[in-house]
């Protein structure tokens, strides 16, 4: 089982009240309220908190990005891995991931990967995302093109990865008369994608096409098995029975001495009233066209409050009983993650530790009992369910790697 | 006397294109908002008591498929010249409403001396010298309609008691809109050199009180085109003949009969 730390990188030092005041802690909240001095001593104190997770054992760092809001800072994941790359020694490095749809030259995303899995000498897994909603919005780049792009941008960062230039591309969204990036990646065939998700189907699906890992972010334990379901049967169409090594789940975690603590930190996990994203009107999560058009009916009511939100806006207590949020002494988080991972079985993990306004001291020794005590003792216990990781299981990069399908492959 | 009217489709550029139509008389489009349209209006009814009048739905809009290459308001012109064509329609007045006043006129640039005169209503289409053309895409489906009415007692009157299928139809419209008016956002850079050509005598309406597209877009088209005149209606916002269809129908009859 491939284990990672993840934050948020929250923005914690910024005025609370005055986002609870404008109503919204996302896309139009001002920049104004963002402080440059503390942006600096937390970009720093994230760093030192990456390289503590790696010291105390944790298989991967896992990075990601947003935009125009206070509850991420990290606003180029590239950047941050960039930074990793050169910095740390064991960790793989796995982006979850960049959003594809944002960017109008798919060539420099590939040239960026390349470069950063050449510095890390070979520790990249560049994952790749839609973006949600409001990222389009804060990109100017068009909603209801973002599948589209998605999938025609990582077609050409795949044939970059994976056949010799120069070559042209004449694509829907996307036109290059000399695709040549001289930065191509040290892994090979090339480095092992995975994509996270949280409610599209569609992705889903073409993620098992690819035979890519699908990483469920802080789902419901009911809800993962749905998506596995989804995922298997698609697999099963393609030819190749998925196993552990294509499941990833992401939980929030937080670990101290005590429970008490413990209980204190997490709820920081609550900082954005429960909205992972921060504070928003519906309609910049979700802005026409992004969404599948099967949704269109519950959301526009969702919308326009004549619903209530259909992921609900359950508390923290609430949370902490459904195994949504995991919060304790090391001995109890294992007890709870043991039943989380019996329940879903996933060969990679992402523990999201530390968010909001949780204290360096507390973050860091969250992270050495996290990395140092639970990781090891859900790894162990990973191990004798038989949950590899795809390095483990020695899985191939993309369905078109496989020696094993069954039926002649749908996504070739 | 109560107005009939008959609705068909028609297959332009491989999709199956709804219009509507009723009245004798000479032939007026009239090419409907961004928010799409209901099937009847007041101001419909008005203009075919005078007149022949056609109104579709723009291809991705209403009852009208949608072609998925569609990517600019001027493939939407080339399609509505298209089914013109296919009605037959001759010596043509186009009265073109916000969005499809954008549409109307990229129809005129394209083909400056074929249609008798056009009324343009607080079109789209040309980037303000002053202000912004407001955003859809961060404001909620009912509070975008709302923006464009200086009476909310005018938007109640036409909308209320807004149904599910109505604000599912303002999703797929804003979608259409995102798909073909992105970036630049509502406004074509080329469209305002291109309006010099067109002979078409050309009435520019506009509510004072438009808070989607700012007035000073309105001088522009007024000085680009070669004989266009300007008019206000007072206390009257962007969905100019929804809020006044009266105020509205009597200007564009008059005008469409002068010329």
């Amino acid at each position: 089982m491939h284990m990672m730390y993840f934050t948020e990188q929250p923005m914690s030092a910024y005025d609370a009240k005055a986002g609870l005041a404008y109503g919204a802690t996302a896309l139009t909240f001002s920049n104004s309220h963002f402080d440059p001095n503390e942006g600096s001593r937390l970009y720093n104190e994230y760093l030192e908190d990456y390289l503590l997770a790696e010291e105390y054992g944790a298989d991967g760092i896992m990075l990601n990005e947003h935009h125009n809001a206070p509850f991420c800072m990290q606003a180029k994941t590239n950047i941050f891995a960039s930074i990793l790359a050169a910095t740390t020694r064991r960790v793989k490095i796995v982006i979850l991931g960049n959003p594809l749809p944002l960017c109008d030259n798919p060539i420099r995303m590939a040239e960026e990967l390349a470069m950063i899995d050449m510095i890390s000498k070979g520790r990249l897994v560049p994952g790749f995302v839609r973006g949600g909603g409001q990222e389009q919005l804060a990109s100017g780049v068009n909603p209801a093109f973002n599948r589209e792009r998605f999938i025609e941008a990582h077609d050409l960062v795949q044939k970059i990865w994976s056949e010799p230039g120069p070559f042209r591309w004449e694509g829907t969204h996307y036109q290059h008369r000399v695709v040549n990036p001289w930065a191509v990646p040290m892994q090979k065939p090339y480095p092992r994608v995975w994509v996270p998700g949280v409610l599209s189907k569609e992705t889903i699906t073409w993620t098992a096409q690819q035979r890519y890992p699908y990483i469920a972010l802080n789902t419901s334990i009911d809800h993962t098995k749905e998506i596995w379901k989804q995922y298997s049967d698609t697999a099963a169409d393609c030819g190749y029975t998925a196993g552990p090594e294509n499941f990833g789940y992401l939980i929030r975690v937080h670990v101290q001495d005590t429970e008490e603590k413990a209980l204190k930190n997490a709820r920081e996990f609550m900082w954005m009233q429960g909205e992972f994203t921060g504070l928003a009107h519906p309609v910049w999560a979700n802005p026409s066209g992004y969404f599948s058009p099967s949704g269109r009916r519950g959301f526009v009511q969702f919308a326009t409050g004549r619903s209530a939100n259909p992921r609900g806006n359950p508390s923290f207590e609430e949370q902490i009983a459904s195994t949504m949020i995991v919060a304790g002494t090391p001995d109890q988080v294992i007890e709870k993650l043991k039943y989380i991972v019996q329940n879903t079985r996933p060969g990679i993990m992402g523990i999201w530790a530390n968010d909001g306004n949780v204290s360096r001291e507390d973050r860091q020794r969250c992270i050495k009992l996290l990395c140092g005590e639970v990781m090891p003792a859900i790894k162990e216990y990973g191990k004798s369910l038989g949950l590899n990781d795809p390095w483990e299981a020695n899985a191939p990069v993309h369905l078109r790697y496989s020696t094993d399908l069954k039926t002649r492959a749908a996504a070739e | 006397m109560s107005i009939v009217w008959t609705d068909t489709v028609n297959e332009i550029a491989g999709c199956k294109i709804h219009v509507s139509r009723a009245g004798t008389g000479p032939t007026v489009l009239v090419l409907h908002h961004d928010i799409g349209t209901p099937d009847r209006l007041p101001f419909y009814d008005a203009l075919a008591a005078q007149f022949d009048v056609i109104v579709p739905h723009h291809p991705g809009w209403g009852k009208s498929e949608r072609p998925q290459w569609l990517r600019h308001p001027r493939d939407i012109a080339a399609m509505t010249a298209w089914l013109l064509t296919e009605l037959g329609a001759r010596d043509v007045s186009i009265v073109g409403l916000g969005f499809g006043g954008w549409i109307a006129a990229e129809m005129a640039s394209q083909s400056p001396s074929t249609f008798r005169s056009l009324v343009l209503v607080a079109p789209m289409g040309i980037k303000p010298p002053e202000g912004d053309i407001a955003d859809q895409a961060i404001v909620s489906y009912i509070d975008y309609p709302r923006s464009g009415f200086h009476d909310q007692a005018a938007f109640e009157a036409v909308f209320g008691g807004i149904s599910v299928d109505q604000l599912e139809q303002w999703d797929i419209c804003r979608e259409m809109s995102f798909r073909t008016a992105w970036k630049p956002y509502m406004y074509s850079q080329t469209l305002p050199h291109l309006l010099g050509g067109v002979r078409s005598p050309t009435l520019v309406i506009w509510g004072d009180d438009d808070r989607i597209v700012p007035i000073s877009a309105g001088h522009v088209y007024t000085r680009s085109l070669w004989n266009a005149t300007m008019t206000t209606i007072a206390a009257c916002g962007h969905f100019a003949e929804m809020e006044k269809p009266a105020e509205v129908a009597r200007r564009v009859t008059h005008f469409v009969n002068a010329s």
